[in-house]
């Protein structure tokens, strides 16, 4: 299909189902069964098996046309990293059931990866699924859950087999959040709210069809998803001064009370270092475009961690006696955020949010690692646990 | 901020090697292999110059490098900034000490703009290769550093190879270019920092030579000095990429403690985190010869050729000085090349304006004054 024939579609569409007169449900409904929600994936999963390059122009013909959306900052792990893991791992009856609510808005996801003794070393984790008739019984704590207060659903990763090395005995499942056994407690962070949540889960019983992949195979259905994860970040171009840049821009330009020649120099160096990170985003873009593996996307995230951390730290620093407050609403007050936004809130918000941007995602220290094995191509880090069973590892 | 200074019509501007690039990187990168080894190169710094002649000779006529700036109608090949980035990554990474960048982009961009009969004579002998051009300015100069030559001007690079001498002098119009043959001007060798771009103390008598440039020469001059500071970031790259793939391939090698050194954490994160930089000064040099092909005199092309000049500077210093110290001792050696690469690294962070002067400038250029 050439892009006018899909933008003659998007039109059709839209004609047949006006934005403002349809109901917002009805409408995205509609819009999934067209094919049009995510036009990359395959015909009868909401797409059209076209290539990812063309859905940027639906998105923006849709939006042009004040076309209701699905919400997506509410979910971004269900979109950006369970629907493209379905679709890659899952049984086509897990696609049906799962990917059209998921899309749709009406099923929030979250991702019960991390624990408390596996965190860069997500393969040692010891959350265990054990068989039950048709059935799973699952036990263990997972941390770090973004959003698992306002999650329907969560992708899981658990120990199937803890007598063999630990990247083989991992199984991949999809849990309901609703079942029995499922506690979400809230993770309180350095800003005073709690995006984050613990997961205790306790004789969770999990059927069988929602295993993803085959038993043993969850690591590598695992990375997929993680991989997702990393395209995700640094994937779309921003403007000059976009984003955090910007932000800490306008505060040196409303304060001209506040200017010194130290701070002046340090605003101008991480100018430049975000415009060449800017510029490195485009070049990385034309990479994948034209087909080029970019394994630059671990450095663009290193980067993005690391200027962030200290645009923000400059910012308070040009706020002066204002950066010592912190009267944003709520304050230090506990609040349960349903979505997380790094330029958001106030200076004092986005400094200590920042920090997190080094750890999420991969910590820096292992981004680091990813860089110097995989593109550099040296050794990889001594392995001492590689060839172990997993019960043996001392912990 | 107005819209010359978002950048967002130049959002799509390619960043990387087209096929012609490729082709083009391939052939001089061949030719530097053959023709430029590091031991002819550290030669220079003992007073042996037998590299530069037949090297400079062949990339400019067999090659047809030195025509490669000047417009078709006076003769050269009409090409674009672009390739002259290509054509300077790789001499970066060989270190070459020819005047290419004095040459084919300062000197030929001043002339380009608005040659006299004289200047157009000049500019084709250039393309042909018959005649090597340098502008008589310290290196250090920033683009709207020039001035007037009044007694002798210190640090001039590419004097000693050129033999025509484009000389700024004062004048009722504001500044005026002259043209002097090397002959008639005393230029003295310095012993420099970076003897693969050997810099000359040069006097000329203000009244010799001819006229080359229509009227002030003022722009042309800027125009120039701004297409070699663009320029100059890709050298600046093409000195960090050795720095970095030799580093990276010496670790590989090299065992302590029964390992390869490379495996190391310390060490590895120090190269992931080089890797990084370099592929940003990749990004920065790749559009400011970008913007440049497309709007030499527009607002961006000046903002991004102080963008990647204020990185590419810091970061082929900073590449350098990480391969002599990652390669240990045999680092801090003569036999070893990695001191040529410290040396013009060095004085390439000095040449055409200080990292900082960019940075200042820049504040200027989209609204973030001091």
């Amino acid at each position: 299909m050439t892009p006018a024939e899909l933008r003659g579609r998007v039109e059709a569409f839209l004609a047949e189902h006006p934005p403002a007169t349809t109901e917002r449900s009805v409408f995205l409904h509609a819009r999934y069964a067209a094919g049009l929600a995510w036009v990359h994936f395959p015909e009868g999963h909401g797409g059209l098996g076209l290539s990812r390059g063309l859905h940027p122009m639906v998105e923006a013909l849709f939006a042009a046309a004040g076309a209701p959306d699905n919400n997506p900052r509410a979910n971004g792990i269900g979109l950006g990293m369970v629907a493209p893991t379905l679709l890659a791992y899952g049984s086509e009856e897990q696609c049906r059931r799962y990917l059209e609510p998921l899309w749709c808005g009406e099923e929030i996801w979250c991702q019960l990866f991390s624990e408390p003794g596996a965190g860069s070393d997500l393969a040692g984790l010891a959350t265990r699924a054990v068989p039950d008739g048709d059935s799973w019984v699952v036990n263990g704590q997972k941390v770090w859950t973004s959003g698992a207060h306002n999650a329907d659903l969560a992708i899981l990763v658990a120990r199937t087999d803890p007598d063999v090395p630990k990247h083989r005995g991992i199984t991949y499942f999809l849990v309901d959040m609703k079942e029995p056994g499922v506690d979400v407690r809230p993770l309180r962070q350095i800003t005073g709210e709690a995006e984050f949540n613990e997961v205790f889960l306790t004789d969770v019983r999990i059927p069988d069809a929602m295993r993803v992949g085959d038993v043993g195979d969850g690591w590598r259905v695992a990375n997929g998803t993680l991989n997702n994860e990393r395209v995700a970040i640094g994937g779309h171009a921003v403007p000059r001064e976009g984003g955090m840049l910007g932000v800490v821009a306008r505060s040196w330009r409303d304060r001209p009370e506040q200017h010194t020649p130290e701070l002046h120099d340090r605003l101008m160096r991480l100018w430049v270092e975000t415009e060449v990170a800017r510029l490195t985003g485009q070049r990385l873009r034309q990479q994948l475009a034209a087909g080029q593996p970019g394994p630059a996307g671990a450095a663009m995230k290193l980067t993005f961690a690391r200027l962030h951390q200290q645009l923000t730290g400059l910012d308070l620093e040009i706020r002066g006696e204002e950066g010592l407050r912190y009267e944003s609403e709520p304050g230090w007050d506990m609040v349960r955020p349903s979505h997380v936004d790094f330029t958001g809130r106030d200076a004092v918000y986005r400094y200590l949010r920042a920090k997190g941007n080094s750890i999420e995602g991969g910590t820096s220290e292992i981004l680091r690692n990813i860089v110097a094995e995989r593109v550099l191509g040296l050794p990889a880090e001594p392995r001492v646990d590689k060839d172990v069973p997993w019960k043996e590892v001392p912990r | 901020m107005n819209d010359a200074t978002t950048g967002a019509d130049l959002d799509e501007l390619e960043l990387l090697d087209s096929d012609d690039d490729r082709d083009l990187r391939a052939a001089v990168a061949g030719f530097l292999a053959d023709r430029c080894p590091s031991g002819g190169v550290a030669a220079i710094y003992d007073g042996d110059r037998a590299l530069v002649e037949p090297l400079w000779r062949g990339l400019a006529t067999e090659l047809g490098l030195a025509g490669l700036l000047v417009p078709e109608e006076y003769g050269g090949a009409g090409a674009g900034s672009r390739d002259a980035a290509v054509v300077l990554e790789e001499l970066g990474r060989s270190v070459a000490p020819v005047p290419f960048l004095t040459s084919a982009v300062v000197a030929t961009t001043v002339l380009a703009q608005a040659p006299t009969d004289a200047g157009r004579e000049l500019l084709a002998d250039l393309a042909e290769g018959r005649r090597t051009a340098a502008l008589v300015v310290p290196l250090s100069t920033s683009l709207s550093g020039a001035r007037p030559v009044a007694g002798t001007v210190r640090s001039v690079a590419g004097a000693l190879e050129a033999d025509t001498l484009l000389v700024p002098v004062a004048s009722a119009v504001g500044l005026e270019l002259r043209a002097v043959p090397a002959a008639e001007a005393t230029t003295d060798p310095v012993v420099s920092l970076d003897m693969s771009r050997q810099l000359a103390d040069v006097t000329a008598d203000p009244a010799a030579g001819t006229v080359v440039v229509t009227g002030d020469a003022t722009a042309a001059v800027r125009a120039g000095l701004l297409a070699g500071t663009a320029l100059l970031a890709s050298e600046q790259l093409g000195v960090a990429q050795w720095c970095l793939a030799t580093t990276v391939g010496y670790l590989k090698e090299r065992r302590q403690f029964g390992r390869v050194v490379g495996g190391f954490q310390a060490l590895k994160h120090r190269l992931a985190d080089l890797y990084t930089s370099v592929e940003g000064a990749t990004a920065a040099a790749r559009y400011a010869a970008a913007v440049l092909a497309v709007d030499p005199a527009g607002d961006e092309t000046e903002i991004a050729t102080r963008i990647a000049a204020a990185w590419c500077s810091d970061l082929a210093v900073l590449a350098a000085e990480e391969a002599v110290q990652l390669h240990g001792g045999i680092g801090m050696t003569w036999e070893h090349p990695a001191h040529l690469y410290l040396k013009r690294a060095k004085a390439d962070q000095l040449a055409l304006g200080l990292p900082g002067h960019h940075r200042a400038r820049l504040g200027e250029l989209v609204g973030l004054v001091p």
